[in-house]
């Protein structure tokens, strides 16, 4: 009996590592094979250049710019309403409300929506929808935000991410002690007093993990951005809210799939992939060091 | 105690200052009544103990004093409440916080540094960061924590041991200047000596104001307090000085709480 548990152990460890292995196999081949392919090409004028006939030469710097832009955008956009909404239903809302039940259970419906059904969402909604009617109230009906513009992209990857930094905002202010909230009810603080001054201080470092993951996941979807704001082809840079932009995820795809010449784009494809990931990687990694000092300023006392 | 103690008891009541009273406290939670009609008064100048075994209903009692007790839901408080002659709901209720200070039984300093601490209510109260330095001695001495913390303002508070954190709280809450004080259990966690130093405060603070202490300990009650009151079941027993309550109690329950028959 003994013997044959033993065996079982020990089948299910190695099972364990090689499970283990094989997710590390994979980054690495994924990795790999993207660094060998595509660091050749990688050049200053890659960077810095917009693409030159027909995609098959030039740079990709519009859609790293654009890029970058839209994931500004979306994190301005993402990060105080998940917050609110998560600081509302946590510290606001009557414990128990069938209000917070209910917007816990659309919370989690979003998360689970398929990316292109924002995409269609948000050119329905905010395109059709609230850009149109905005042009009609204050344009007279010319054609400005009623129009795949990046503002609208960013918003609608934003709707995407928001119930990623609501579950982390959540989580981080359920991490807080009871007994600090009514320390704090106890030495006088209105609700409000108490938020600012010992929840949020507190909770600071997980909403801003909250950020980060949303950063994560913006900066890496096609679907949404795809009908919303990101061009097939435009070598100027946004620099208005309802301008388009190029997108570097959308710009693979496009690359991918509508290349005129594919043996002449696969370098430039994966130069592009690899670009893709070194941003998500630095947007990543700037959130990670803007938490940091955060925390250092914020959290007195660890 | 010794003699000042007892001095105190001997005068009469009629002429000291009613600082919180009840009259006809009632608690109820969906299901259960937690506090069945208590009126009870402490006074500026006495340490009152309430007594009684676990889910009586001390903390509770002690809870609606500073309008704490509405923050939990589904707790419905009737009868009334006043300090100072006045209904505690015709304060404004962070304003009456300030004035009824409440010690919580487990040290809970702020997560930030020993001043910050002291001097967040006052921040609170103020809206400015400004000097506070002469009431955060004052405070610190009253808690019998000056000498230890002189030179350890600026460190963080969840450095300091059990029993200094328990008495930093309690600065915490003096600094407010309250004109009654709230302790529940506040001795629970502590060794006999931090114990025995902030009994002492407790006994120097009380010339100024009216203290109300929860305590599981029956000797801390009768060590420490002027006057105790029993708690069984939600209702108030009996309150008596600590003299008679403890050599010569009228009812039964309470002479076998106190002598360990039971709770």
């Amino acid at each position: 009996m003994v013997e044959r548990s033993r065996i079982i152990g020990g089948t299910f460890q190695v099972f364990c590592a090689l499970a283990c292995i094989v997710i590390i196999a994979m980054l690495a081949v994924i990795l790999g094979n993207i660094l060998i392919h595509g660091l050749g090409t990688i050049s200053f004028k890659f960077l810095a250049r917009a693409p030159e006939a027909g995609m098959t030469g030039g740079g990709i710097f519009p859609a790293i710019f654009g890029t970058f832009a839209l994931v500004v955008l979306m994190t301005i956009a993402v990060i105080p309403l998940g917050v609110a909404t998560a600081i509302y239903m946590h510290e606001y809302a009557p414990k128990r409300s069938r209000m917070v039940h209910l917007v816990r259970l659309a919370i989690q419906n979003l998360a689970g929506v398929p990316a292109i059904v924002f995409g269609l969402f948000g050119l329905g909604f905010f395109i059709e929808f609230v850009g149109r009617g905005v042009d009609q109230t204050f344009y007279g009906g010319k054609l400005v935000y009623g129009q795949p513009a990046i503002i609208w992209a960013s918003l609608t990857l934003a709707l995407l991410t928001m119930p990623t930094v609501v579950v982390a905002t959540e989580e981080a202010l359920r991490a807080i002690p009871q007994s600090y909230r009514e320390v704090a009810y106890s030495l006088g603080a209105t609700r409000w007093q108490m938020i600012r001054r010992v929840v949020l201080p507190q909770a600071v470092g997980g909403i801003l993990t909250g950020g980060i993951l949303a950063v994560s996941r913006g900066s890496g979807e096609v679907a949404p951005v795809m009908f919303t704001g990101a061009a097939y082809f435009l070598p100027e840079l946004p620099t208005r809210l309802n301008n388009q932009f190029m997108e570097l995820g959308y710009h693979v795809y496009v690359m991918t799939t509508q290349s005129p010449d594919v043996e002449a784009t696969k370098p430039i494809l994966y130069a592009t992939v690899l670009v893709l990931l070194s941003l998500t990687f630095l947007l990543n990694f700037s959130a990670i060091m803007i938490r940091a000092q955060i925390r250092k300023r914020l959290r007195y006392g660890r | 105690m010794g003699a000042s103690a007892r001095s105190l008891q001997t005068a009469p009541h009629s002429q000291m200052a009613v600082s919180v009273r009840t009259e006809d406290l009632r608690v109820h939670v969906p299901g259960a009544e937690i506090l069945k009609g208590i009126s009870l008064e402490a006074r500026k100048g006495e340490i009152l103990s309430i007594i009684g075994p676990a889910g009586a209903g001390k903390t509770t009692f002690l809870r609606c004093l500073n309008r704490m007790a509405e923050l939990d839901i589904d707790v419905k408080v009737s009868g009334k409440i006043l300090v100072d002659g006045e209904s505690i709901y015709d304060y404004d209720v962070a304003l009456l916080r300030r004035q009824v200070g409440m010690v919580f039984s487990v040290p809970i300093p702020l997560p930030m540094t020993v001043y910050q601490n002291l001097t967040f209510g006052l921040r609170l109260a103020s809206g400015t960061h400004g000097s506070y330095g002469d009431r955060v001695e004052k405070a610190l001495r009253a808690a019998y924590l000056w000498d230890e913390m002189k030179d350890r303002l600026n460190e963080p508070a969840r450095n300091l041991s059990g029993g200094q954190q328990q008495r930093l709280c309690l600065a915490r809450t003096l600094a407010l200047e309250p004109k009654v004080l709230l302790l529940d259990e506040p001795c629970s966690g502590l060794d006999p000596i931090s114990t025995g130093r902030i009994e002492e405060a407790l006994r120097r603070l009380k010339e100024n104001l009216a203290i109300v202490l929860v305590t599981n300990n029956v000797k801390q009650a009768a060590r420490a307090s002027d006057r105790t009151a029993f708690f069984l079941f939600g209702e108030l027993i009996e309150v008596d000085f600590i003299e008679k309550l403890f050599t010569t109690p009228r009812d039964p329950r309470t002479s076998d709480y106190i002598s360990g028959r039971f709770g």
